[in-house]
């Protein structure tokens, strides 16, 4: 296993904030990593850093061994907080824009999973729901066949059903060689589907674990030990 | 049967658990082919890794064979299989004997309950 996420001594200020705080961090491919912490905790910037959205204060950020950057790019799915999707545009006309723009994009990945989840292709974006906004940009990040997908907050939306069939999607895309981030403070309901946790709080990573050692460990879930590290 | 799965215990031995139930009772027969590691960490809703890890351990106790080619498949050993029925009734057992004793009955007592609701089942 090589490293596909590697962060050195990573901070970003934003004036006197510090919302990243000297984070050492080291993610293996193959993996399915879940980035825990409460509100405010630095997730957010933390994935925007790996995407070249921010640049770092201080430290190092490296994916597959290079600086975010239009390299980085290309393997790197990334689906951020907040839509940046023209919202007059139809979704099969943001598939065709998706696959003009990344060599890994599938479209008819995309199709299939608008058909399960009874989304019209033909449908602009801004008569949709937010949930249903939700979904679309979520198939469309999981329709390339990236190496390293970011998820910041995938299923802080949509409704438990459309949840399930989320996870059961990002099961099904990723592969051995693929490694999938997922930022959420949702835990219980992605718990099954981890490997491995990093929780993190006011910019700074506090516990990387297994999800079966924390089980062996502690005898709890991960959401009961996030509730009982974060408690207020 | 749904995979149901408790939120404190590790994942991969629910797993295990579960796929040796499923083998006593048939419902992966003798020498029957697994579907993939894939296929079965989806329809249990877990990590593939973490199926891997169960089908391994599974495998080490001879209860799984993997072919080299064409994945996986329920050993032909009836004697393994017996073996593994034998393990899970003797957990169920002593699951059952420790609430019992901590209710305060004696062994005598245990037996002469579940005498009576054995008989009273075949009517």
């Amino acid at each position: 296993m090589s490293t596909i996420l590697e962060c050195n001594g990573l901070t970003k200020k934003f004036g006197s904030k510090v919302a990243v705080d000297a984070v050492n961090l080291k993610i293996e491919r193959g993996q399915i990593v879940g980035l825990l912490g409460p509100n405010a905790s630095g997730k957010s910037t933390l994935l925007k850093l790996a995407n070249e959205l921010l640049t770092p204060t201080s430290g190092t950020i490296f994916i597959g061994g290079k600086k975010p950057g239009i390299e980085t790019k290309k393997i790197v799915s990334y689906l951020p907080e907040k839509t940046y999707l023209n919202d007059w545009m139809r979704v099969h006309q943001i598939i065709e824009l998706f696959s003009d723009f990344y060599e890994d994009f599938k479209p008819e990945k995309a199709y299939e999973m608008l058909k399960n989840l009874k989304i019209n292709a033909n449908d602009r974006l801004k008569t949709m729901s937010k949930g249903t906004k939700e979904k679309v940009q979520l198939i469309l990040v999981m329709s390339r066949e990236a190496e390293l997908y970011l998820l910041d907050e995938p299923i802080g939306g949509v409704d438990p059903a459309a949840r399930d069939y989320i996870l059961d999607t990002i099961l099904r895309n990723y592969n051995e060689n693929a490694t999938v981030i997922i930022s959420t403070h949702l835990i219980s309901d992605i718990e099954n589907i981890l490997d491995y946790v990093v929780f993190i709080n006011q910019g700074q990573v506090v516990m990387t674990s297994s999800v079966d050692d924390i089980r062996d460990e502690k005898g709890k879930s991960v959401d009961g030990l996030f509730r009982e590290v974060f408690k207020c | 049967m749904p995979w149901e799965l408790k939120s404190d215990r590790p994942i991969y031995t629910q797993l295990i658990e579960y796929i040796e139930l499923m083998i006593v009772s048939g419902v992966y027969p003798l020498g029957s082919k697994l579907p993939s590691v894939r296929d079965m960490a989806q329809e249990a809703a877990v990590n593939p890794n973490t199926m891997q890890r169960a089908l391994a351990k599974l495998e080490e106790d001879g209860l799984i064979i993997t072919h080299r080619t064409s994945g996986r498949s329920i050993t032909e050993d009836e004697s393994m299989v017996a073996k593994a029925k034998t393990k899970l009734a003797q957990q169920q057992i002593s699951e059952f004997l420790e609430k019992m004793q901590l209710m305060g009955f004696d062994q005598q007592e245990i037996l002469t309950i579940i005498d009576n609701m054995v008989k009273g089942m075949k009517k």
